[in-house]
């Protein structure tokens, strides 16, 4: 029989208190957030809750797999997310004008959101097997894993995924130690191939990027998004405005309150204070990503902990400065604290994997 | 040694790794330091400009919704028109108690339990912001009562709007459709399109016919008003507006009073009539009976008559003209005969003599013709006049089934029209592929024989055998029906839709005459429609048709009083007039009417007398203005 104590440290074995704790407050802030946002309706808040304890189931269980576990579902992954989106490009069903979903018949799914976790798993297994005798093909090899499920994606067209997935995927590469003269030269090819890739945008995402460089050119349209975050949280100042008090929020001027401009709610309602504590409960998580992949004991878990940490950083990076008027609108939600079930799984899933690195790391031999 | 070395590598990696992971970490500091500058650039540096704008400029852009252009018939009758009125609409969101706010307000103005349920399922149904309407068409004094009251109903507002109404109601129900509620789906299929801007401000949208099909002519342009909003966010004052367009007007090629002639004529008949003018593919008439009144559908129809019209046998619901599929009976005989001629296997005086039934050879099935004891001696002129189904059994089999699916899908049987309608279905035309494909079978000789007087495995629609019957009257020169005539943009005369000739059969001049020649004689005495169109005071040429519901064995008898309504033949007639130049064919159906000569043909000549000398049939009481009509 297991005593409550017991018990209580079993649960609690595998989970990194630190970790824990300041993901538990930015969720918990977002379960604030978004009775505001949505007008104090309580489905979404309770909606949000149910995401938030599938997540976190999601992450308990990840978080107490041993590491060789993860490691041998990375090729699997892959292919399944692989084989999806080829699904999604050939028979997905079209919502938004992107064919993003593919039906499955009990439900849809959006195969993208696998490969956020699939990409980098995939590509710190290839590192990992070739660590004895890596060359510049091997680097080649694995930017070739990461482009493919980028181009896929990016042509469905969903570009604020292909542009995280292909960060994480970079983060991987650069952590590989790849030399500095090849990126050096990709971003040279970049820069020149910049018009030719204008040009395969799609029109919609060409307005967005221009809309960044002179929101006021469209503020009826397309700017008017980019605006009215940025009067939001202009207008929140040092205190913000009160809880529930925000004008933008409450007078329906703010677009997708509830997801990709939930942090135009925060500002404007909380003010710069609010946004201090959010960064620094951001900087929380990402400091303590940083020091467990430091201390990782194999090269997978360093490139895998690294590229988590990394574009956990991306997506708050690209959200607030979206809302804030520094990035184009590329609908990426706010992570942890936007509403919706797909992306807090996800993310929940990284961190699981983060904390299953930090607690397994005596167990496995160097 | 090895050993040594492996080692080595391994501590210089993990130095190399925490250097760039070092590397990242300074980068991500600086870009968190670009936000922070950013927040302290927007909330404290130009904090008090975006105060003000946050409070000054609360301008709102409201989108003005369109009027939605009219549809009329070929003449300038209105057949789908706008009147304003107020309607009392909630915002379910800004209301707290939605059950007792809809009580009190039933104490100002008269809310039935109908639309309460009405309200209920629009609220289930409707987009998360949404006002609804728990009342149209409030009376004056029901506006100034709740005007009045208003301050005691946050939420509630009265809203005057276009209300949109179908004054020839069921007669015109399947031909103009009508409008509905956005729902999810719709706007799914806006977003796709990338035209939800144009319907920002917009409650309604074709959901069926051609209100559906014409949508992005009929909506018009949205236009926008900025106006300056308070802190309760009510408009306070207009700044500036882009002005709505209105929706484009369309003129169809339908006759309005050969609509309700036609419609009037099937009595109490379920069926459908399509009527199109065979020089250009103008459609004059288009019925399926029964219709529906498409006036309750468009604020969301209450549960009692959606249940009505769902539930109901006769389903009202169903275009039977665009969607119908029926064997066409005999009334394919006279493209049979023509695939005859046309391939060499008939000449118009290989006569056949006829026992009264059919025989494959080395078989003893009987394949009974209509007729115990048969016609005797038939040539094919005489096959159509009396319609003798042992010719076509034989002519069917020595043409084989490819031939005939070839010939026939040639005639625009078994595919679309292409009519500007959505939801046409093709129909069938058999074949050995067809038959494999589906049913994983090889074709047997006896499919092909009753496909030859129209029955077994093909299916059409009325409005596919009345273009192909158009096309037989033009003389293989087919056009593509149509509905429209006109787009008039901003109430200008328009120019005519360009008819489209789609296929040209270059039937041989002596075999289509032939055929038409023997049409006609259907109609003369000894034909089989002889008694519908005895007097008539035009050339009229026709086919009459029967298509059995239910199978019949061996040796049964068909008897219509002992089988039930429903599984009753069906009663075909298609017809052209005048029969020397045709202004107008047509194709009847009559569910469950039994024979074509006395059910189908009957409708057709009061649809005929009507176009082509104005007479009014006698029991035709309502709308027909009847002094513009010339009486010959």
């Amino acid at each position: 029989m297991l005593t409550k104590r017991e018990l209580q440290r079993r649960f609690m074995a595998h989970l990194d208190p630190i970790l824990l704790l300041s993901i538990s407050l930015l969720m918990l802030l977002s379960l604030v957030l978004i009775y505001s946002a949505s007008d104090g309706n309580w489905v979404r808040v309770l909606g949000q809750f149910v995401n938030i304890l599938v997540a976190f189931a999601a992450m308990w269980i990840v978080a107490n797999m041993p590491l060789h576990y993860l490691m041998r579902s990375a090729v699997p992954i892959y292919i399944l997310g692989m084989v999806l989106l080829v699904c999604v490009a050939l028979f997905g069903d079209i919502s938004h004008g992107a064919r993003r979903w593919l039906n499955i018949g009990i439900a849809t799914i959006q195969p993208s959101e696998l490969m956020k976790i699939a990409v980098p798993l995939m590509m710190a297994w290839y590192f990992e097997k070739h660590e004895a005798t890596l060359t510049l093909k091997n680097y080649f090899v694995a930017a070739l894993l990461l482009l493919l499920p980028v181009a896929l994606i990016a042509r469905q067209p969903d570009l604020g995924t292909s542009v995280l997935i292909g960060a994480s995927g970079f983060y991987v590469l650069f952590l590989a130690g790849l030399s500095w003269r090849i990126m050096l030269g990709m971003a040279v090819i970049a820069a020149a191939s910049a018009p030719f890739l204008w040009s395969m945008l799609h029109d919609y995402q060409r307005h967005r990027i221009l809309m960044l460089l002179d929101p006021s050119q469209d503020a009826l349209g397309k700017g008017y998004h980019t605006i009215q975050g940025m009067i939001a949280v202009g207008s929140g100042g040092l205190l913000g405005k009160g809880y529930l008090n925000g004008t933008q929020t409450h007078l329906d001027f703010l677009p997708e309150r509830t997801t990709d401009f939930i942090f135009a709610v925060w500002s404007e309602e909380f003010g710069f204070l609010g946004n201090l504590i959010l960064l620094g409960l951001y900087i929380f998580v990402i400091g303590r990503g940083f020091v467990i992949t430091a201390n990782a004991s194999t090269y997978f878990t360093r490139l895998m902990a690294g590229s988590i940490t990394l574009t956990f950083f991306t997506y708050a990076f690209v959200n607030m400065g979206m809302v804030s008027g520094i990035l184009p609108v590329v609908g990426v939600p706010l992570p942890l604290v936007s509403y919706g079930g797909t992306s807090m799984l996800t993310l929940l899933l990284g961190f699981g994997m983060l904390m299953s690195v930090h607690s397994h790391k005596q167990l496995v031999k160097t | 040694m090895k050993r040594h070395v492996e080692l080595k590598n391994h501590q210089r990696e993990i130095y190399y790794f925490r250097f760039r992971l070092m590397l990242s970490l300074s980068l991500v500091l600086v870009m968190l330091l670009i936000l922070l500058a950013r927040f302290i650039y927007l909330q404290v540096i130009k904090h008090d400009y975006f105060q003000t704008l946050a409070e000054s400029n609360r301008i709102a852009v409201v989108p003005v919704v369109p009027n939605r252009g009219l549809i009329l018939d070929r003449n300038g009758i209105v057949l789908a028109r706008n009147y304003s009125g107020y309607t009392l609409e909630i915002a379910s969101r800004k209301v707290v108690d939605l059950e007792a706010t809809i009580n009190e307000l039933s104490t100002l103005v008269d809310i039935q339990p109908k639309d309460r349920k009405r309200f209920k399922k629009l609220l289930a149904e409707s987009r998360n912001f949404d006002t609804l309407p728990i009342r149209n068409r409030l009376s004056d004094e029901e506006v100034a009562r709740f005007a009045a009251q208003r301050y005691r109903f946050p939420g509630v507002e009265i809203k005057a709007r276009l209300f949109r109404e179908y004054p020839y109601g069921q007669g015109t129900s399947h031909l103009i459709g009508y409008i509905g509620r956005i729902n999810e789906k719709d706007v799914d299929q806006l977003e796709q399109e990338d035209i939800a801007s144009n319907y920002l401000g917009s409650d309604y949208i074709g959901k069926t016919g051609l209100e559906q099909s014409y949508e992005k002519e009929l909506h018009g342009t949205t236009g926008f008003d900025q106006v300056e909003v308070d802190a309760g966010g009510r408009a306070v004052r207009a700044l500036s507006r882009i002005a709505p367009k209105s929706g484009n007007t369309l003129m169809l090629t339908l006759d309005a009073k050969l609509q309700e002639v036609a419609e009037q004529a099937f009595g109490n008949y379920r069926g459908a009539l399509v009527a199109i003018d065979p020089t250009n593919g103008d459609i004059l008439a288009f019925v399926s009976k029964p219709g529906y009144d498409p006036n309750l559908f468009i604020d969301g129809i209450d549960t009692e008559n959606w249940e009505a019209l769902n539930n109901s046998p006769d389903v009202p619901l169903n275009n039977r003209a665009l969607r119908g599929q029926y064997p066409p009976g005999s009334t394919i005989k006279p493209f049979m005969a023509l695939a005859g001629l046309n391939y060499n296997e008939r000449t118009p005086s290989y006569t056949i003599s006829d026992p009264g039934y059919y025989t494959l050879p080395g078989n003893r099935h009987q394949y009974r013709d209509w007729k115990q004891g048969g016609h005797g001696r038939v040539d094919m002129f005489k096959s159509i006049v009396i319609s003798c189904d042992t010719y076509y059994y034989g002519l069917a089999t020595e043409l084989g089934i490819d031939r005939i699916h070839e010939y026939l899908t040639g005639f625009g049987f078994g595919k679309k029209t292409g009519v500007d309608m959505e939801g046409e279905v093709s129909g069938l035309i058999p074949s050995q592929q067809w038959k494999m494909r589906r049913y994983k079978q090889p074709w047997y000789a006896g499919d092909t024989v009753s496909v030859g007087i129209g029955q077994g495995y093909n299916l059409v629609t009325p409005l596919q055998l009345a273009t192909a019957t158009a096309t037989l009257a033009n003389d293989g020169i087919a056009f593509k029906p149509h509905f429209v005539k006109q787009i008039q943009r901003s109430n200008v005369n328009a120019p005519d839709v360009a008819p489209q000739s789609v296929f040209d059969l270059h039937i041989k001049p002596e075999n289509i005459d032939l055929v038409k020649r023997a049409m006609e004689a259907v109609t003369k005495p000894g034909g089989t429609a002889a008694g519908a169109s005895a007097g008539a005071l035009y050339r009229m040429a026709g086919k009459t048709g029967t298509a059995q519901v239910v199978g019949m064995k061996q040796g049964e008898k068909y008897d219509a009083s002992k089988i039930s309504e429903y599984n009753r033949d069906h009663a075909w007639f298609i017809a052209f007039a005048p029969a020397d130049k045709p202004r107008i064919a047509l194709a009847v159906l009559a569910e469950n009417g039994g024979h074509g000569g006395s059910t189908a043909a009957p409708i057709a000549r009061k649809v005929l007398d009507y176009y082509l000398l104005g007479i009014i049939p006698k029991p035709l009481e309502s709308g027909l203005d009847k002094e513009g009509v010339e009486n010959d």
